[in-house]
């Protein structure tokens, strides 16, 4: 480990409070929405004190300085991911970012590669957060086209053997997570992405739980669209990310102001990428924020970080397979696998083992995480999860492991 | 501590030993609610003879609060006629938004006031009214189709 979790704690000012009669806030939910560092709360908050105007519009000092801003934190998404400024779109969240493609696809002039029929097919997983599952749903039920998909192995992996089969000459979208949400299963995408492409089809990579927590470069993923969320990566709430290297050949979803290049009052015609998607006045100060965050994330090492977490996530699983009558949901080792860890319990309910650890100022998540689907397959009614980032240390495992057994004992 | 309030003897006694829990084959309604936000699911059977409820049998998973305070319906809402289980109903909803403020009347809900607890627990409140809601949509259905018999 090469950073110090200890100093690193010290710049998230919500770790000064404490939790239900003063205890130390154990903070292990960050695959839901992680902490935010001092730099990123004071820089959307300048942004606001200091350079607020409306981007692209005014003709003054203050919207000079807020484009150079909001396009500064653009540039700074570009560089963390190794993309292109032009490739990168601000939306509201990554399920915003997933439903614009989807429906961009849906408004793509018959005979185009974005275009759907009743003939092509759509093909997800298993493991996907919602946010990567209805809008395809949604999007096959107004074409017609089909939705297929990769199930999950009862170890938590994608079965990929009869890929052939569900990636065919019809395929039109893959659309899959990069680290499922639940399981923590980081998917292997090399052999998804040949095929994809190997029919003409397009893939569409949910990173939300990648992104924040492991070195991306997208020109080595071999994917066509990638979406995040901000607030995922210590960035402010209301500002998510959607990459692409083929956004010129794409319509645009949300139509209004900024996102044009002329308009009459029969027609328009679009603004190149990335303004064809964002109409309106963004989410500047949140952008802004965002690139704080990544600052932030970069001075630390991303490789860094992600060796951080793959070694607490082996101290984490092995803790809680110590644990009488615990079960963990997805993989037991660290190989190919993120700082989720989903779990059952014996006989308590996660929602009220969720509500004793609380009660002890542990946060965890319970229920099905947004992936329903995923949770019925895997035979269980909901779990709880444990999610690690930055700024956790073996002292918040500690802290879960004593909470599960006093929850053992109070439920016995 | 505080969680006790919300984990009252009474609850997890009807957790552990719920009553009513098996689907009756026979009923005047069924009906099937879920708690999207966590999972939990149930299954409720309501009979009515006469305008009044004569069994109530539910099946269902679910956190310790969702399973104690449909057994407690269940148990609590059978023989009596809509209009009194509608008042019940009232009482118990009123209670659970209390915020703790109030106890509930023990000679009108019985077990249910262990429950009051739940009402400092926002996030709970749904599971608590999961088996209620799942009643109250029942006797709407048989009301509509059989105007109670
Ligand atoms: C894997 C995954 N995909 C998508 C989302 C949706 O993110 P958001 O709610 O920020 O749009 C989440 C987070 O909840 C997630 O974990």
């Amino acid at each position: 480990m090469s950073f110090d979790v200890t100093k690193v704690r010290k710049d998230f000012p919500i770790f000064e409070r404490t939790i239900r009669d003063a205890k130390k806030l154990v903070y292990l939910d960050s695959g839901a929405t992680s902490q935010k560092p001092l730099s990123v709360i004071e820089a959307e908050g300048n942004f606001y004190k200091f350079t607020n105007a409306a981007v692209h519009r005014g003709a003054h000092q203050l919207a000079e300085e807020a484009t150079d801003a909001y396009e500064g934190a653009r540039l700074k998404v570009a560089s963390f991911l190794g993309a292109k400024e032009e490739e990168i779109v601000f939306t509201k969240n990554a399920t915003e970012s997933l439903n614009l493609v989807a429906y961009a696809m849906g408004n793509a002039q018959p005979g185009s590669r974005f275009a759907l029929t009743s003939k092509d097919q759509i093909v997800v997983t298993e493991m996907e957060h919602h946010a990567n599952l209805i809008p395809w749903q949604q999007l096959a039920a107004r074409t017609g086209a089909e939705l297929k998909w990769f199930e999950v192995t009862p170890e938590g992996r994608l079965d990929l053997s009869a890929i052939n089969s569900i990636i065919t000459e019809n395929t039109k979208v893959v659309a899959l997570t990069h680290q499922s949400n639940v399981l923590g299963t980081i998917n292997p995408l090399e052999a998804i992405t040949a095929r994809a492409h190997e029919v003409g089809a397009v893939v569409v990579l949910d990173a939300c739980q990648s992104v924040p927590h492991m070195p991306i470069d997208v020109k080595k993923l071999n994917v066509d669209f990638l979406a995040f969320s901000g607030h995922k990566a210590l960035g402010p709430t209301g500002v998510g990310v959607l990459w692409s290297s083929v956004f010129e050949e794409l319509p645009p979803f949300l139509f209004g102001g900024s996102m044009i290049e002329t308009v009459t009052m029969t027609s328009a015609t679009w603004a190149p990428a990335p303004r064809k998607f964002e109409a309106g006045v963004p989410n500047m100060a949140q952008a802004v924020g965002l690139g704080a965050a990544l600052d932030y994330l970069t001075d630390i090492g991303m490789q860094s970080i992600f060796d951080h977490e793959v070694e607490l996530t082996g101290y984490l699983i092995n803790g809680l397979l110590q644990i009488p009558e615990l079960s963990i949901v997805g993989p037991r080792n660290t190989d190919a696998r993120g700082g989720s860890v989903s779990f059952t319990v014996g006989h308590i309910h996660p929602h009220d083992l969720g509500q004793y650890l609380d009660s002890q100022g542990v946060a965890v998540r319970t229920g099905h995480h947004c992936a329903w689907p995923l949770t019925r397959k895997l035979g269980v009614p909901a779990t709880t999860r444990a999610s690690l980032y930055l700024y956790n240390d073996e002292s918040d495992c500690d802290a879960l492991f004593a909470a599960i057994t006093g929850a053992q004992k109070y439920f016995a | 501590m505080e969680l006790d309030s919300l984990y009252q003897e009474v609850i997890l006694d009807h957790y552990k030993h719920p009553l009513n829990k098996g689907l009756s084959e026979n009923y005047g309604a069924q009906v099937h609610h879920v708690n999207p936000s966590c999972g939990d699911e149930i299954t409720l059977n309501v009979t009515a003879i006469d305008g009044k409820i004569s069994a109530i049998t539910w099946d269902g998973v679910g956190c310790s609060i969702s399973q104690a305070s449909v057994s407690i319906a269940s148990d609590l809402l059978v023989n009596k006629s809509f209009a009194e289980a509608d008042a019940i109903l009232n009482e118990f909803t009123e209670l659970m938004q209390s915020k703790g403020t109030k106890e509930g009347n023990p000679d009108v809900l019985e077990d249910a006031v262990a429950l009051a607890g739940v009402s400092k627990f926002p996030a709970r409140i749904k599971c608590a009214l999961l088996g209620w809601m799942a009643f109250k949509d029942a006797a709407v259905r048989i009301n509509t189709t059989t105007g109670g018999e």
